[in-house]
């Protein structure tokens, strides 16, 4: 398919002996939602960094919206529309709620050598800001500082940062870690909501939410591909259920 | 900035007050050590107020700062030396050899982080301390003495103290003014962002090395200004004003007042030299009834009694004297509150 808007091909990356990611290929048209799934350490995480350039891939290529982005530093990835959420909540935690998801919409409002105008009373600025917090239910808590937020309010604070950017695609790590039963409900009804309106990568544990969300679903294991197919398909393939759903797997 | 009138606003406020009124003390009592004492406070100030900008709001712990305020004071001195002593060249020139070098400093050293990044500041901080020592035409080791301060065309006289004190202090407003602008502008902003997490930042899309640079050189410019000030305010520049030691006395100024704070450094300047002035003279007092014949040198180790303070603002009180003012203010105002309901 030539109009996938993210195409992985032959990606690999080692850390000394270990292949983190290895000879990884898929792709993700526009407005789908692309599931990642696999045991601990296979890779998953090492994957979206590459794709969002934290990590440079040792060999392979990364496509984006029709560029090749291999070499292209995270930063610019974000311009070009990629934005991504971190497993492991990472926010600007002495800064506000606000102030998170200004500095995010900031940065894709021209450049920000402006050394004298207040950047908190840009209402530009403040109210894409505000739009991005109410669209993930965490308006009254903008002027909160980040720190005071819980987990669960942590993990939606990460969504709006991601979405402050009004980016093409959404790369998703395990935006449900560590959220109780309700949260994670909330969650998946987000996701549900977001999916269409953005091309979504989404790396997840929970197996009864990718099942629901997913309109593809690639299986890592140890770094290798094991399963690429739509989500009843994955659901059926002996070698997926043998390397990782388990014998008693009830999905 | 809150304009409520807490513990810690008034303070501040009176800090502006005691600064602005000084020599007016200074004319009453005829007290002239004051006012050398307090031109130095500004001055030093104002190089813990540069330094702030990028340790305090964008978290980069450099290790050299103390080379500006060398590089601008040598700056001066040898224009001077040369025969130039206009301010309207000696000072402009002093800016841009500060702001260079802090730009091939930070163009080097902010490719890196950690203990790194402090070495490489400290690094270059030594090169700049040896060069100026090797260099005999400008005196070497020993120093330059100025011939005269820098001339502003018979408009403003320099060596008048009175008038240098507030030259001083009106640079110091200005660059605390400054710094007010920047720390809440977008440029500010991003700054205090790399700070909290520099890879976020790159993840939501900033370039952060040319920010950070851009920050740097800021601070080495305003640093530099502050060192032009030291050289006229001594008539004198050496090597050892940008000894290693000097940075970590900046360094232990924005620690001790309040980093990331706007007025910290101010108070860290203040308590710093009023420590190093009168410490000594407080332990020989201390000593004397128990040892006098040793008494006068148990002075010489001051340092003995800074080091624990430090020790405990660090443990303790972790915003500094600012912090401390901050937290009393809030005490007071609860109490306050709880007085009333």
């Amino acid at each position: 398919m030539v109009d996938a808007l993210l195409h992985v091909a032959g990606l690999c990356k080692r850390f000394g002996g270990i292949v983190a990611t290895d000879d990884v290929t898929f792709e993700v048209p526009d407005g789908e939602l692309h599931a990642i799934i696999g045991p601990n350490g296979a890779g998953k995480t090492t994957l979206i960094a590459q794709l969002s350039g934290q990590l440079t891939a040792d060999t392979g290529r990364i496509r984006f919206a029709g560029g090749d982005i291999t070499r292209v530093p995270a930063w610019r990835r974000s311009h070009l529309g990629l934005a991504r959420s971190f497993q492991i909540t990472s926010l600007f935690l002495d800064l506000s709620v606000l102030d998170n998801v200004a500095l995010a919409v900031q940065a894709h409002a021209g450049h920000s050598f402006r050394f004298w105008r207040n950047a908190r009373l840009e209402t530009g600025l403040r109210q894409a800001a505000r739009d991005a917090l109410e669209a993930v239910g965490l308006g009254h808590r903008a002027e909160a500082r980040a720190s005071l937020l819980s987990h669960g309010e942590h993990r939606l604070l990460e969504l709006a940062i991601a979405l402050a950017g009004k980016p093409r695609m959404l790369l998703l790590d395990e935006p449900m870690a560590g959220l109780g039963p309700d949260e994670s409900a909330r969650m998946v009804e987000m996701l549900a909501s977001l999916k269409r309106r953005y091309t979504i990568l989404l790396v997840e544990h929970d197996m009864e939410a990718v099942f629901a969300l997913a309109d593809r679903i690639t299986v890592l294991v140890y770094g290798r591909v094991i399963a690429n197919g739509a989500p009843d398909a994955i659901r059926a393939d002996a070698q997926v259920r043998d390397a990782y759903l388990g014998e008693d797997a009830d999905v | 900035m809150t304009g409520a009138l807490t513990l810690r606003n008034l303070t501040i406020a009176a800090l502006v007050l005691v600064l602005a009124l000084l020599p007016l003390y200074v004319a009453l009592t005829g007290d002239r050590f004051m006012l050398t004492l307090f031109t130095r406070i500004v001055i030093l100030a104002m190089a813990a107020v540069s330094l702030n900008l990028i340790l305090g709001y964008a978290g980069l712990m450099s290790f050299g700062h103390a080379a500006y305020l060398g590089i601008g004071g040598y700056t001066v001195a040898i224009l001077c030396f040369e025969g130039v002593t206009s301010a309207f060249v000696q000072w402009p020139a002093a800016l841009a050899t500060s702001a260079l070098f802090a730009l091939i400093v930070g163009a080097l050293s902010l490719r890196t982080r950690g203990v790194y990044f402090i070495m490489i500041t400290l690094a270059f901080a030594q090169m700049a301390y040896y060069l100026a020592s090797g260099t005999a035409r400008y005196g070497g080791d020993d120093g330059l003495s100025l011939e005269s301060r820098s001339g502003f065309a018979g408009l403003i006289n320099l060596s008048n103290k009175t008038t240098f004190y507030y030259v001083c202090l009106v640079l110091l407003f200005a660059s605390i003014v400054l710094v007010w602008r920047l720390t809440n502008s977008r440029f500010g902003l991003v700054l205090q962002g790399v700070r909290s997490n520099e890879a976020r930042m790159r993840a939501i899309g900033f370039p952060t090395f040319r920010y950070k640079l851009a920050g740097f050189v800021i601070a080495g410019t305003m640093c530099g200004l502050a060192g032009a000030l030291i050289a006229n305010h001594t008539d004198f520049v050496s090597p050892a004003m940008m000894f290693w030691t000097r940075s970590g006395d900046l360094i232990v100024m924005v620690v001790l007042g309040g980093m990331g704070t706007l007025f910290g450094p101010v108070f860290g300047a203040l308590a710093l030299l009023f420590l190093e002035q009168f410490l000594p003279a407080a332990i020989s007092a201390v000593v004397h009834p128990f040892d006098p014949a040793s008494a006068a040198r148990a002075g010489e180790f001051w340092q003995i009694v800074l080091g624990p303070l430090l020790l405990v603002v660090v443990l303790f009180a972790r915003g500094g004297i600012d912090g401390l003012l901050g937290a009393l203010s809030d005490r007071i105002q609860r109490a306050r509150k709880g007085g009333h309901g």
